[in-house]
C-alpha cells in the first residue's frame, strides 16, 4: 500500500543494498521546495495554529511550521509553490511575511557548535555532582577502605569526563602553545592536568586528598562561561544573517522579449535586465530601454533622485523609481561597483584588529603570573621537604585555587547581560570586543541620508498654495508611485485636501505626471519638464496651463529619534560630526537643525575613511554612524562602527553593531549600557584578584585542602555572575 | 555500609539516565524553538484525537 508513496531511503532494505537504485530514485522525483519566512506578527498559540493552517490549507503545501522565538516559518512545499504565493496567503488573514534566502540561512539552521558545547557541558555537570557527593561524604568523614573506594569511583567518572568535556580547552591550549603564544587556556589545562596527576598519584598511595572534584567543577564552570559566550555571538549572529536573507537575489532576466526570475547570481556580462519601478540594480549597466528617475542615496548619500534614461551608466545598488528600465550588464558579481566597495573594507578592516580586548590583557598578566608561582612553590617546598609528591600536590592547589574560573566567567558573564539588555532595546552586538570599544568613544561621526534621515520626503510648505492647487496636486499626485508624489499625497490628505476632477491622467516616467483639468493641461513633475528654475532643495513643481508653475518643497524627514540621540549624545561631552556625500546646503541646513557645529558635505567614501582615519590618529575613539555603501570604508575605518537595519547589506557587515527598530535614540543609551559593562568587567577581575590574594598564601603554605579549593573556586564564580547579573 | 553497593550505582544508573535523556532532547532539535513549545500547549487543535 505504500509502493505508491515516496519511502524513506533508510526504510526500504533493498535501497540499502542498492545504493545506486535510491540515488536514481531520487532523481526521477521531483525535489521539494523549502521555502522559509520571516513573519514578524506572530506572537502567541492562536497566531501559530492560524499560520500554520493558512499555510497547509494551500495546495503543494506538504508541512509547515512556525518557530516563535526567531518569528519563522519554515514551509516544505512541491516545488511549483512559489513564496510569493504564501506570502499572499499569509497577507490575507493579516500576517505580514516577507521571504527568506534559504541559502543565507542554512547555515544557522542548526547551531552545531553552541549544541556540542552544550553536551559537553551537561557531561561536566552530570560528572561534577557525583564526584562532588563522593567528596562531601570523604569531607564529613569517610576513612580507609571507604575512603579509597569513593576517591577510586571520583577517578573513573572524572577521567573519561576530562577528556571528553575539556576539549575545546584543550584544543586551545594547543593552538596557542604551536604560536608560541599563552592564553587563558594554557594554565587552565595545566591545572586540569595536574590536578588529575597529583590526585591519581595520592589515591594510589591511598593519600588524604584528592582534588577530581576541583577539576572537575572547573571544568563546568568555564564551559558555562564559554557556552554564555557563544550563544550571545550566536543570537547577534542569526539576527544579522536573518536581515541578509531578507534581500532575496533575484533578477528579471529578458530572453528573446521574455522574461524570466533568475538568481543574481547566474547573470552574465551582457544581458538584458528589466528592472521595475522600486526593485535595485542588480548589476553594473547601461540603460537601454526606458525613462525614469534612480535614487542613488545609499551609494554616494545624495538624497535628489537622479534623470535616467537610455545610454546613462548606472551602478549596481541603486533604486529605479519610476518606470521600468532595461539594463544592460556591463559588470555582474564580484566586478560591481558594490563589491569592489567592499575591498575598501577590507583594506580598512586590518586597522582595527589591533585592539586587544580585556579579557587577552587579562590573561597576558595572569597567565604567566600563575605558572611562576606555581612553579616557585613546588621548588619552594622541594627544597624545604624534599619530598616531590607534597611538592606537587601543593602546586597543583596553587594552581587550582588562583580560580582562571572567575576570570573565565568574568568576561562572557557581563557581555551576555550587557548584550541581553541591548538586544532588547533593538540593538544587535556582532562584534565580541564591540562593547568595550563602544566604552571608550569620545567622538560620533553621523551619516546624514538613511542615518540621522529616514531616507523618505516631507512636505515643508503646504502654507504657500491656495486650496485649488492643492486638489490639483493631490490628484496628480494619486497617479504615481514616486516617493516625492507618495509623500505629498499623504501629507495633502492628511489636511483633509479633496482631490480636484482631473481626466486622461498619464505618469511620464522619469519626468512627472500628467492630466486635464477643466480642459487645461495640468503637470506635476520635475522643474525642466514644467518649464521652472530647478531649486537648490528638492521640490515637486505643479504647473497649470497658462499660470506660473508653482513649487512643492520637500526635506528630508528625520529619522525616529535623531534627535534624542544627538541631543543626549552631546549632553554627555561627546565631540559630533556630520559627514554626508549629500550637497552643501541640505547638510547644513540639516546640522544646524540638529545642533551639530561639525560638518562635512560632498565627502567622497575616500574622503570619509580617511577623516577617520586622521581622528584615530590624534587619538580620538570614533564611533561611525552610517548605512550607505559610500560609508562602509569609514565604518570598518572607524573604532566601532553602528548601522541601522535598513542599511545595505556590505555596510551592516562592516559595522559592529546594528540597530533593528527605526528608532536612534538607543545609540546614546548603548553608550552607557558599555560603560557600565566595561566597569562591571573591572569590577569583575578585582574580586576574582581579591579571592587569590586571600587564597594563594593559603595553597602556597600548604595548608588548602579540597574543601577550601572548592569553596573558593564556587564562591568567586558565583560573585562575579551576580556582580554581572546587576547589569540587566 | 553494604547499602553503599546499592546506591552508589543506583545513583550513578538514575543520573546517568537523566544525562542520556538530556543528549536524546539535545540531538532531536527541542531547544530551538523554546517560545513557541510554551505556547503550543495552550493550542487545542489535537485535544481530542492524535495528530495522524
Amino acid at each position: 500500500m505504500t509502493a505508491a508513496m515516496r519511502p524513506p531511503p533508510s526504510a526500504c532494505p533493498a535501497c540499502i543494498a542498492a545504493p545506486a537504485a535510491a540515488a536514481l530514485a531520487e532523481r526521477d522525483e521531483p525535489q521539494e521546495a523549502r521555502i522559509a519566512l520571516s513573519v514578524p506578527a506572530v506572537h502567541c498559540a492562536v497566531c501559530i495554529s492560524s499560520v500554520e493552517s493558512a499555510l497547509m490549507d494551500h495546495p503543494g503545501v506538504r508541512s509547515a511550521r512556525v518557530n516563535l522565538t526567531l518569528k519563522r516559518a519554515s514551509v516544505e512545499a512541491d516545488p511549483d509553490v512559489m513564496p510569493q504565493d504564501l506570502i499572499g496567503v499569509l497577507d490575507r488573514i493579516g500576517y505580514e511575511a516577507h521571504e527568506l534566502d534559504a541559502g543565507t540561512l542554512s547555515a544557522t539552521q542548526t547551531d552545531k557548535a553552541g549544541r556540542d558545547l552544550l553536551m559537553r557541558l551537561a557531561v561536566a555537570g552530570f560528572a561534577s555532582m557525583n564526584v562532588m557527593l563522593l567528596s562531601v561524604s570523604v569531607w564529613s568523614g569517610a576513612a580507609d577502605a571507604t575512603r579509597d573506594m569513593f576517591h577510586w569511583i571520583s577517578a573513573a567518572i572524572a577521567l573519561p569526563t576530562i577528556v571528553f568535556s575539556g576539549q575545546p580547552f584543550f584544543r586551545n591550549a594547543w593552538s596557542a602553545l604551536k604560536n608560541k603564544r599563552l592564553n587563558m587556556d594554557v594554565p587552565i589545562v595545566l591545572a586540569i592536568t595536574l590536578a588529575v596527576v597529583t590526585s591519581l598519584w595520592e589515591i594510589s598511595l591511598s593519600g588524604e586528598h584528592a582534588y577530581f572534584d576541583a577539576a572537575l567543577t572547573l571544568t563546568f564552570f568555564l564551559l558555562a562561561g564559554r557556552y554564555l559566550d557563544h550563544r550571545t555571538r550566536a543570537i547577534a549572529r542569526s539576527a544579522a544573517e536573518e536581515l541578509a536573507a531578507l534581500e532575496v537575489p533575484r533578477a528579471f532576466l529578458l530572453l528573446n522579449g521574455e522574461e524570466k526570475q533568475v538568481p543574481v547570481a547566474e547573470l552574465k556580462l551582457g544581458d538584458l535586465v528589466l528592472v521595475r519601478p522600486g526593485g535595485r540594480m542588480p548589476v553594473d549597466g547601461e540603460i537601454v530601454e526606458g525613462t525614469s528617475e534612480i535614487d542613488r542615496s545609499l551609494l554616494t548619500g545624495e538624497t535628489l533622485p537622479v534623470f535616467a534614461e537610455a545610454g546613462r551608466i548606472v551602478s549596481a545598488g541603486e533604486v529605479n523609481l519610476t518606470g521600468p528600465l532595461v539594463v544592460r550588464a556591463t559588470a555582474v558579481g564580484k566586478d560591481t561597483s558594490l563589491h569592489r566597495m567592499a575591498d575598501l573594507v577590507a583594506i580598512a578592516e586590518s586597522g582595527r584588529s589591533r585592539y586587544t580586548s580585556l579579557a587577552d590583557k587579562a590573561a597576558k598578566l595572569y597567565a604567566p603570573g600563575v605558572h611562576i608561582l606555581s612553579a616557585l612553590s613546588f621548588f619552594g617546598w622541594l627544597l624545604y621537604s624534599g619530598d616531590v609528591r607534597i611538592s606537587l600536590n601543593i602546586a597543583a592547589a596553587v594552581l587550582i585555587i588562583t580560580c582562571p574560573c572567575a576570570l573565565g566567567l568574568a568576561v562572557p558573564a557581563v557581555t551576555t547581560a550587557a548584550s541581553g539588555r541591548l538586544f532588547r532595546k533593538g540593538m544587535l552586538i556582532k562584534h565580541a570586543t564591540a562593547l568595550e570599544r563602544l566604552a571608550q568613544v569620545d567622538t560620533v561621526v553621523f551619516d546624514k541620508t538613511g542615518t540621522l534621515t529616514a531616507g523618505t520626503p516631507e512636505l515643508t510648505n503646504m502654507g504657500d498654495h491656495v486650496v485649488r492647487d492643492l486638489e490639483i496636486a493631490l490628484a496628480l499626485s494619486q497617479g504615481s508611485a514616486h516617493p516625492l508624489s507618495v509623500s505629498l499625497s499623504s501629507a495633502l490628505t492628511a489636511a483633509g485636501v479633496k482631490p480636484a476632477r482631473v481626466e486622461d491622467l498619464t505618469e511620464v516616467p522619469g519626468y512627472g505626471t500628467e492630466g486635464r483639468w477643466q480642459g487645461c493641461r495640468v503637470r506635476l513633475g520635475r522643474a525642466a519638464w514644467v518649464g521652472a528654475e530647478p531649486r537648490a532643495e528638492t521640490s515637486a513643481w505643479l504647473a497649470v496651463e497658462g499660470d506660473t508653475p508653482k513649487a512643492f518643497a520637500f526635506t528630508d524627514r528625520l529619522r525616529a529619534g535623531a534627535d534624542e540621540a544627538v541631543k543626549a549624545l552631546l549632553d554627555s561631552g561627546k565631540e559630533i560630526i556630520l559627514m554626508s556625500g549629500d550637497a552643501p546646503g541640505a547638510v547644513e541646513t540639516l546640522a544646524r537643525r540638529l545642533g551639530i557645529q561639525d560638518w562635512v558635505a560632498e565627502a567622497l567614501p575616500e574622503d570619509k575613511a580617511a577623516r577617520i582615519a586622521a581622528l584615530g590618529a590624534q587619538g580620538k575613539h570614533v564611533l561611525m554612524v552610517g548605512d550607505g555603501l559610500n560609508d562602509t570604508a569609514a565604518l570598518s575605518a572607524a573604532h566601532v562602527s553602528i548601522s541601522p537595519a535598513s542599511a545595505l547589506d556590505a555596510a551592516r557587515v562592516a559595522s559592529d553593531i546594528v540597530l533593528l527598530g527605526g528608532d536612534l535614540s538607543p545609540i546614546a543609551d548603548a553608550v552607557q549600557t558599555a560603560r557600565s559593562a566595561t566597569k562591571r568587567i573591572r569590577e569583575n577581575f578585582r574580586i576574582a584578584t581579591i579571592y587569590n590574594v586571600i587564597a594563594v598564601p593559603i595553597a602556597v603554605l600548604g595548608l588548602a585542602t579540597p574543601l577550601v579549593a572548592a569553596l573558593a573556586m564556587s564562591a568567586s564564580s558565583i560573585t562575579v555572575s551576580l556582580n554581572a547579573l546587576r547589569l540587566r | 555500609m553494604d547499602v553503599l553497593a546499592y546506591l552508589i550505582p543506583i545513583s550513578l544508573i538514575l543520573g546517568g539516565a537523566g544525562l542520556l535523556f538530556f543528549l536524546f532532547t539535545l540531538r532531536t532539535n527541542q531547544y530551538d524553538d523554546p517560545e513557541g513549545n510554551a505556547q503550543r500547549i495552550l493550542n487545542g487543535d489535537w485535544d481530542d484525537h492524535p495528530k495522524p
